[in-house]
């Protein structure tokens, strides 16, 4: 059995047939070809499979397609302009804070969603916002550093 | 090269971004599992539920009769055993005979998609007769019942001895004898595994795998499925972590192929975050007894070890990693007399391996803290002790290790000024304390695998009339920077940027041979193998060049895309000029370069693991802040010296020293891998306890540049070594800090209230088990410890 639905990615609206428990993860990476979201538990523990809904970081891989209709959904694909990549790209690849970068998309959509409420964040702050989404490769170190010079770059 | 200074350089040394970071930030890597082939099948393995037992019949009738289900596979169709080590082919890629851990794999299914897949297990019926298991060292010794392995449950047992260490116990003023365990743990990385493999009608099987060694990937597929491996393409895709996790070789890619090969369509399998804990391979649990004979200065006389190895169901690397638990103690201090023994026991676990460290931290753990529990007895600190043994640059140990450069000292000084260790170690204020230690690592084992005469690593360099520059080489990045070492060493040689540099690497169809991601090897072989190529090239460039400057070729320079005269500054042309004139001269420019290591194995048996053509040294003091009444122990601040060669890329250095200590914080505090009968207690990533943002301390991270004589540009490993002294120091700030000892890893709350409790105050196991080890090989010590 599939159900109709209409999901908002990344500024398009998309019309989708889709069976009712798959995920939105799994919609995103095998029905709109985003794979730049992971998975690395499918079951809400490690954030790998982080997005924005509303702006809000958000556990793709425990939510079903029909939760999300009507909400703006964005993954790590809608986050540079065009070519231009966004602040957090940048300053993540500037400071190494991307090592095997299997956590990187939701790390920097979860620290996007800290800058767009708090454009200057204390360490405190980054490393509270930043606490769910687990990362084995940096010791988190460098991120905090990245995440504090985008927002020094935003002036 | 080593030598050469660095404001001459112009990427080499500086903290750039590296090659592939764009990629990463921006979700277009494309990773294992992110790989879609058309009319791809998907593939789930069935797994035993019994730790111990006889499969007495498999049958897929009713999985192989479900829509949607395009092949099942069981133990008959993939009789070849296989593993990593030429010693241990003791493994099957769908068990036919007996199960050996829960999770080994019985049954495998093909189908349209993962919840067919899923439903097509639930439908195979095996009947399994049930063994009595052995879970522990002293069960598999105890031998109950049927042995996991026809030849018993003893794996290996070795011992090597070095001089006369019963005598230099005997006139030692002073000797101590410690028990310590170290609980296994596991890599988590955060990608699960997973392979395609794709099989044409022109009977070439591709496989792409999320592996840290597509060389030995490639071995094991030709032997396992009887092709030639002329007919094998193995693709090694970013690891999403790695850690040792993905240097085995795995049944899911030896399934996934043979699937493959069955159904004439792509398939894939990715393994669930519970497969992955079973997978496996990573930390043995190690029970270590050490006896060291001191003089009354500190001076070590000699030194008995033993290590106690639960390995798990198979071999894995484990003949490797019982001997790395006994050989680098002698590389950081000066032993005049070793004796090593040590025992791999086979337990009805998934099997260990190779974790970050490969078998050192374990006996760097033991080492440590017997150091600063004698340093007490004696009456010396804990910086004292280790000084007057510490290891010499340009020396050789007991145990034949060559050691070139050696910051080891320069590491100490820094932490113990920088954090100002001495003066507040005896000063901290209640329930916080400073603990200290030191280490060392290979860069890059001196031995393969399998022992032959080619070279470790080999790379092409090939330059294109528009200026750019193809890099080709079998190394795999999995995350610790090994494309950026590629990169930066060829754009360094030919003056270019890292722009102009196109890398395709980790393709046995496409690039020349790096053994892989392990044992820290990379930066070390893969560099110097990239320097080889790129001057080969640049020599060819330099002498059309210098025909068109009118120069001899040594007088050119090649910077910032620029091939000119060194004395006079003007007088240049392009690089992409450069080659065109070459180009026009001679054809193709084209080079390639390999790097082998020295022959350095001592002469004795065992004498294979150990050698290295460098080692790192590192020194770290980490303060901690202990609740007695929680016995809670928590990390606020960490001083960790690197002793690197030369940094080839600071922020990466730095990214994997800091990788390093969060590792050993996870490992030292709360990481384990524990189970009950069989079952694995947290096979989740919420109940396997690692660090979070919440629990990382503030790291001071000094890189020390030994400038290593043979290193590329002086370089040496950064990965795995910068590890190992941290979780010793974290055991010796807790008995700082609270007067109690906890002589097993991790140090968890409920251990410190024990330890606590206790007229002891020490929590730790009490001795090791009754083993008859087979006598010692006595080893002929180098000319300059003869006589000591």
């Amino acid at each position: 059995m599939k159900v109709a639905v209409r999901l908002r990615v990344n500024g398009q609206d998309t019309e989708l047939l889709v069976p009712p428990y798959k995920t939105v993860l799994e919609i995103l990476r095998e029905d709109l070809g985003l794979t730049g979201t992971k998975h690395g538990c499918e079951l809400g523990e490690c954030s790998t499979c982080g997005i924005l809904v509303d702006g809000k970081p958000f556990l793709s891989c425990l939510a079903l397609p029909l939760d999300l209709e009507g909400h703006e959904i964005t993954t790590i694909e809608g986050l540079a302009e065009g070519s231009r990549p966004h602040p957090l790209q940048v300053t993540f690849a500037e400071l190494g804070a991307a090592q095997c970068g299997y956590c990187t998309p939701s790390m920097i959509l979860t620290a996007k969603a800290l800058l767009d409420t708090d454009p200057h964040p204390s360490r405190a702050a980054i490393q509270q916002a930043l606490a769910g989404v687990l990362c084995r490769c940096t010791g988190y170190l460098k991120i905090f550093e990245a995440v504090e010079l985008a927002a020094s770059r935003h002036g | 090269m080593a030598k050469t200074q660095a404001d001459e350089l112009a990427v080499v040394g500086k903290s750039l971004p590296k090659p592939d970071a764009m990629g990463k930030v921006s979700g277009q890597a494309r990773f294992a599992d992110d790989l879609m082939l058309p009319r791809m099948l998907f593939a789930r393995i069935l797994r035993s539920p019994l730790p111990h037992a006889r499969i007495r019949q498999v049958d897929a009738s009713r999985a192989r009769a479900m829509p949607g289900v395009q092949a099942v596979l069981t133990g008959e169709d993939l009789p070849i055993k296989y593993g990593i080590l030429p010693v241990s082919q003791d493994e099957e890629a769908l068990c036919s005979e007996k199960v050996r851990y829960v999770g080994d794999p019985v049954a495998a299914v093909a189908a349209t998609d993962e919840w067919i897949a899923d439903a097509a297990l639930e439908a195979i019926d095996v009947s399994f007769e049930a063994l009595p298991s052995v879970m522990s060292i002293d069960e598999a010794l105890a031998q109950p019942g049927e042995p996991i392995h026809p030849r018993g449950n003893v794996h290996k047992a070795v011992a090597l001895e070095f001089g006369d260490t019963e005598e230099g116990l005997r006139s030692a003023d002073h000797t101590r004898e410690d028990v310590v365990f170290f609980e296994g743990n596991t890599h988590l990385p955060m990608e699960q595994h997973a392979a395609v493999a794709q099989y044409g009608q022109d009977g070439k099987l591709t496989v792409w795998s999320s592996t840290q060694t597509p060389h030995y990937v490639h071995r094991a597929l030709g032997k396992v499925l009887e092709l030639p491996m002329s007919r094998i393409r193995v693709i090694a895709t970013p690891n999403g972590g790695g850690f040792g996790g993905k240097s085995d070789i795995f049944a899911h890619e030896i399934v996934a192929a043979k699937l493959a090969m069955v159904t004439g369509r792509p398939v894939k399998i990715t393994l669930t975050r519970e497969e992955v804990f079973y997978a496996h391979r990573g930390r043995h649990p190690v029970l270590m007894k050490v006896r060291t004979g001191f003089r009354r200065d500190g001076r070590i006389t000699a030194m008995q070890f033993q290590s106690f190895l639960d390995g798990g169901g198979y071999g894995s690397y484990g003949v490797a990693s019982t001997y790395y638990t006994g050989a680098l103690q002698t590389a950081t201090y000066a032993i005049p007399r070793y004796r090593f023994e040590g025992v791999r026991l086979f337990t009805n676990k998934p099997p260990c391996g190779p974790k970050r460290g490969h078998g050192t931290p374990q006996p760097r753990f033991a080492l440590e803290v017997h150091l600063d529990k004698v340093a007490d007895e004696l009456g010396l600190d804990p910086v004292a002790i280790r000084r007057r043994n510490l290891v010499q640059p340009n020396s050789q140990t007991v145990n034949w290790l060559r050691i070139t450069s050696c910051g080891l000292e320069a590491c100490m000084d820094r932490v113990v000024a920088d954090s100002r260790f001495l003066e507040r170690r005896t000063a901290m204020p209640s329930g916080r304390g400073l603990g200290f230690a030191v280490s060392s690592y290979l860069s890059g084992a001196g031995t393969a695998i399998y022992w032959n005469d080619m070279p470790h690593s080999e790379v092409q360099v090939k330059v294109d009339r528009g200026g750019g520059v193809s890099v080709l080489c079998g190394a795999i990045d999995i995350g610790q920077g090994s494309d950026h070492i590629l990169a930066a060493i060829v754009a360094e040689v030919l003056g270019v940027s890292l722009q102009d540099i196109q890398l395709t690497t980790a393709d046995t169809d496409l690039t020349p041979i790096d053994l892989g991601s392990y044992s820290s090897r990379v930066t070390f072989m893969v560099g110097n193998a990239a320097i080889a190529a790129a001057q080969r090239v640049r020599q060819r460039l330099a002498e059309a060049a210098a025909r068109m400057l009118h120069c001899e070729s040594d007088e050119l320079s090649f910077r910032g895309g620029q091939v000119g005269r060194r004395d006079h500054p003007g007088e240049a042309i392009s690089f992409a000029q450069t080659v065109q004139a070459a180009e026009a001269g001679e054809g193709l420019i084209s080079a390639s370069g390999s790097y082998t290591p020295p022959k350095l194995a001592g002469p004795y048996k065992g004498s294979g693991v150990g050698p290295s053509p460098a080692y790192s040294f590192s020194a770290a003091v980490v303060e901690v802040e202990c609740d007695p009444r929680t016995g809670e122990v928590r990390v606020p601040e960490v001083w960790i010296a690197h002793d690197i060669g030369r940094a080839i890329n600071p922020v990466l250095v730095e990214g994997q020293v800091e990788g390093s200590v969060y590792m050993a914080l996870g490992e030292a505090l709360m990481e384990e891998q524990t189970f009950r009968i069989g079952v694995h207690k947290f096979p989740s990533m919420l109940e396997y306890k690692s660090p979070t943002t919440l629990e990382m301390p503030v790291v001071h991270t000094s890189l020390v540049e030994s400038l290593d004589p043979e290193g590329p540009f002086g370089a040496k490993e950064a990965g795995q070594g910068p590890l190992l002294p941290v979780i010793p120091a974290i055991a010796n700030a807790v008995y700082n800090a609270l007067g109690v000892r906890i002589d097993e890893i991790p140090i968890t709350p409920e251990k410190v209230l024990r330890a606590l409790a206790q007229p002891s105050r020490r929590v730790g196991p009490k001795g090791v088990p009754r083993f008859a080890f087979p006598s010692p090989i006595q080893a002929a010590r180098p000319p300059e410890w003869e006589g000591k």
